[in-house]
């Protein structure tokens, strides 16, 4: 047993780190290490650098131009960058499409999407949930009909982060409405920009932010040769999808960058005169803060080496993504209350900018309020815990 | 980085596993429990014989050289079985703190007794008003001509009831609650002017407050340097902290376990309990708390030679988890249970006593806190 990283372990993290120091611009860590609006360009500029390094495809085979890590090398990958404030990589071209087709595409496919989201051609959105189909995702209604050489699309998705940037999407559809519900769904490719009748309208979320969409889709018609898999197997696509490389769940390096943002903020604000980390109740949250994210750490560290050894993470992801998204909300929790009464002015676009009060606290009450989508997301923290139940304690 | 045990440590945990399955039945726990000497003479015998009582020493003291990775194997097999032999008191407090105190080539005599079991020995060292605190030594040392003189008196001594002999901290020079100035001496437990008071503990283990008054030991009893025994005693107390996180995270293991179990089992309403989403989410939540305090018992283990900052940080860090995601084990334990869990004769109810309790020893969940506090205050100070 050594929980210590080796030598080789260790120099890649040097590489890693080196390479950090030099391709990522402080204008786009320091936004992302202060929970700053990042926009599209920072994201691409980002993913540009990695790509040529040929490191932005972490979790794809090498054969298609992943860098054939093990598993600990891609957790000190992701813990060494998200520490070193970089743009998370966008996960719907790179991180849920590209598996699906490489698992189930077929050799066009392959050949014409893979490159392009290597080079972030395309803008990939996710079109999974609708209106009525959310932890119960298979009971989505979005229709496609066969008609000759082509699908035609009708129905809504939603929640559709940054889909208004987006120029592709993936979308489970309904093509059988006679069988069992998991068996009547296909996994489509919707070309947004191209295909008449694809509208995407914003929705504005409670801390103000446009980040999610709607999107509608009125008689749509989709080459068949978008079609991912066979038709009606969509729903074994999805669940890959949603199994797919979930060591990087736990979000351990974001929460430890927003960790030490707190810290820093503590000891350079003050309340009644003298540095909030003077305050005991501030001490003492800033220490159970990094003692609950050390449990998480540690805990995503033995799963990392299980897989190393071997070992699938299976249900295991379930418990890292509930204890990394509870730590990491408690985190903006005590953001918020940092910022004291500099909490209350809304941050619409201007003030971001230019921040009432210090400048951290301009995005501290909308960081908070955004991220109490961590838990619902992705599969929420309760649809989890009946993963574990089932799946773990054969409840 | 390989979080699997080696070949030896898998050894080590079957062997630990196979004897704590063969002697520690709920009820040859209980007879043991209740007989006069709190503890199985056949039992620790058997330990001495499987090399137990010798694991955490070093080659010079005659052990095994074990690190914390092996303490922690033995202490979460005994947490598993809820040993109640004195195996924290003796070996891991009072035996670890001879081997860091004496010189190598005295160590294999002092240790000779406890690794073969002839005979226990118990750390003498928290008081009354110190509370946690192991710097909090009212009890005085006076030279004496060669020797020296004790007075004082100590607080829940773990194992001293019956304790050959008694490792006695106690203050030659400084003021409280100050590290320098603290010596310790070997004291027989039933030397003159040694009254103590044995008693039972809530999770059946055995202790008692000891008077120390007038007396009187040769200079042969100082062990390791006057004034100097507070960098052995933190050795130890560390060591301590990792077996009792260790036996925690094995106890909190069987907890779940039961739980789990007792909800697949248990019908009401004509199904079982466990099929009910609220039950399934509350015993999820256990699992989550048992891999916290895994985590950072883990962490604790593999950091005792880490360097002082990082050392003294995980090894609260671990305690402080074992206090709080424990109590949530164990409360949760006994509700899901139900009545069943209230009963004496229900073993979850002895697992949810020893879990709770392990809390009140060595440094509670807020005495571990404040010191964590106090590190970052330093950390602020220098920043």
């Amino acid at each position: 047993m050594d929980i210590q990283y080796n030598e080789a372990e260790l120099a890649f993290r040097d590489e890693v780190r080196a390479f950090v120091a030099e391709k990522l611009p402080k204008s786009i860590s320091d936004k992302v290490k202060s929970s700053e609006h990042v926009s599209p360009d920072d994201m691409i500029t980002w993913q540009r650098a990695l790509y040529e390094k040929g490191w932005l495809a972490i979790n794809w085979p090498e054969e298609h131009g992943g860098p054939g890590w093990s598993p600990i090398q891609k957790h000190i990958f992701e813990e060494e960058t998200a520490e070193a404030g970089a743009p998370r990589i966008l996960p719907f071209g790179l991180n849920m499409v590209a598996p699906v087709i490489i698992k189930f595409g077929t050799q066009a496919q392959k050949d014409y999407y893979l490159p392009r989201i290597l080079k972030s051609e395309d803008w990939w959105a996710q079109g999974y949930s609708e209106p009525g189909a959310g932890s119960d995702l298979a009971s989505l209604k979005c229709r496609a009909e066969r008609d000759g050489d082509h699908y035609i699309v009708n129905g809504q998705k939603t929640w559709t982060t940054l889909g208004q940037h987006a120029n592709m999407i993936f979308v489970l559809v309904r093509t059988d409405t006679t069988v069992k519900k998991q068996e009547g769904i296909s996994f489509l490719l919707v070309d947004m920009e191209n295909t008449p009748g694809v509208t995407v309208r914003p929705l504005i979320t409670l801390d103000g932010a446009h980040e999610v969409n709607e999107v509608f889709f009125d008689n749509v018609k989709v080459p068949v040769e978008n079609l991912v898999g066979e038709e009606n197997k969509g729903w074994t696509c999805a669940k890959y999808l949603l199994t797919f490389e979930r060591t990087g769940i736990a979000g351990v390096g974001i929460s430890k960058a927003a960790l030490a943002h707190l810290t820093e903020i503590a000891r350079n604000e003050k309340a009644e005169g003298k540095p909030l980390i003077e305050h005991p109740r501030v001490a003492e949250k800033l220490v159970e803060l990094e003692l609950e994210l050390m449990a998480v750490e540690m805990t995503n560290l033995r799963v990392v080496s299980a897989a190393e050894a071997g070992g699938v993470p299976g249900a295991e992801s379930s418990f890292l993504k509930i204890m990394g998204t509870e730590v990491r909300q408690k985190i903006s929790d005590l953001y918020r209350e940092l910022a004291g009464p500099y909490a209350l002015p809304f941050p619409d676009e201007e003030i971001i900018e230019d921040a009432i009060g210090p400048d951290f606290s301009g995005s501290a009450a909308s960081t908070y309020f955004n991220l109490r989508k961590l838990s619902i997301f992705g599969g929420s923290n309760e649809i989890q815990k009946n993963i574990i139940s089932k799946a773990i304690l054969g409840l | 980085m390989d979080f699997s045990y080696s070949d030896e440590q898998r050894m080590l945990k079957d062997m630990v596993d196979r004897v704590v399955a063969d002697q520690y039945g709920f009820e040859q726990r209980e007879k043991i429990i209740k007989s006069d000497a709190g503890y199985s003479p056949d039992v620790w015998a058997q330990f001495a014989e499987l090399g137990l009582l010798a694991v955490p020493f070093s080659e010079a003291a005659g052990g095994f050289d074990g690190g914390g990775a092996e303490l922690m194997v033995v202490a979460e097999g005994f947490g598993r079985g809820l040993v109640v032999e004195p195996y924290l008191s003796s070996v891991v407090l009072a035996g670890t703190f001879l081997d860091a105190a004496l010189p190598d080539d005295t160590k294999a005599g002092a240790l000779e007794a406890i690794i073969g079991g002839e005979q226990r020995y118990a750390l003498a060292c928290y008081e009354p008003d110190g509370r946690y605190d192991p710097h909090w030594i009212e009890t005085t040392a006076k030279k004496d001509g060669e020797g020296y003189v004790l007075d004082g008196k100590k607080a829940v001594v773990l194992g001293g009831d019956s304790a050959d002999q008694l490792l006695v901290i106690a203050r030659s020079s400084g003021d409280n609650p100050s590290a320098n100035g603290l010596s310790a001496f070997l004291v027989a437990g039933d030397a003159e002017g040694v009254s103590r008071e044995g008693y039972t503990t809530f999770d059946g283990h055995r202790a008692a407050e000891i008077t120390l008054a007038n007396v009187r030991v040769g200079a042969d009893a100082l062990v390791g340097s006057e004034g100097g025994a507070a960098a052995p005693l933190q050795h130890a107390l560390d060591r301590g902290v990792v077996a009792l996180c260790s036996e925690a995270t094995g106890a909190m293991e069987v907890a779940c376990d039961l739980t789990l179990d007792y909800i697949k089992e248990r019908k009401q309403f004509g199904v079982p309990i466990g099929s009910f989403q609220a039950l399934q989410h509350r015993m999820v939540d256990m699992r989550i708390s048992l891999e916290k305090v895994r985590s950072m018992t883990l962490w604790a283990a593999c950091s005792l030679e880490a360097p002082e900052a990082e050392r003294r940080q995980r090894l609260a860090a671990a305690k402080y988890m074992v206090g709080k995601a424990g109590r949530h084990v164990a409360e949760e334990a006994i509700q899901l249970f139900g009545g069943m869990g209230m009963m004496d004769e229900s073993s979850v109810s002895h697992y949810a006593k020893r879990i709770v309790l392990i809390d009140h020893y060595l440094g509670d969940r807020n005495y571990h806190l404040d010191r964590l506090i106090d590190q970052l205050g330093e950390e602020s100070a220098a920043a």
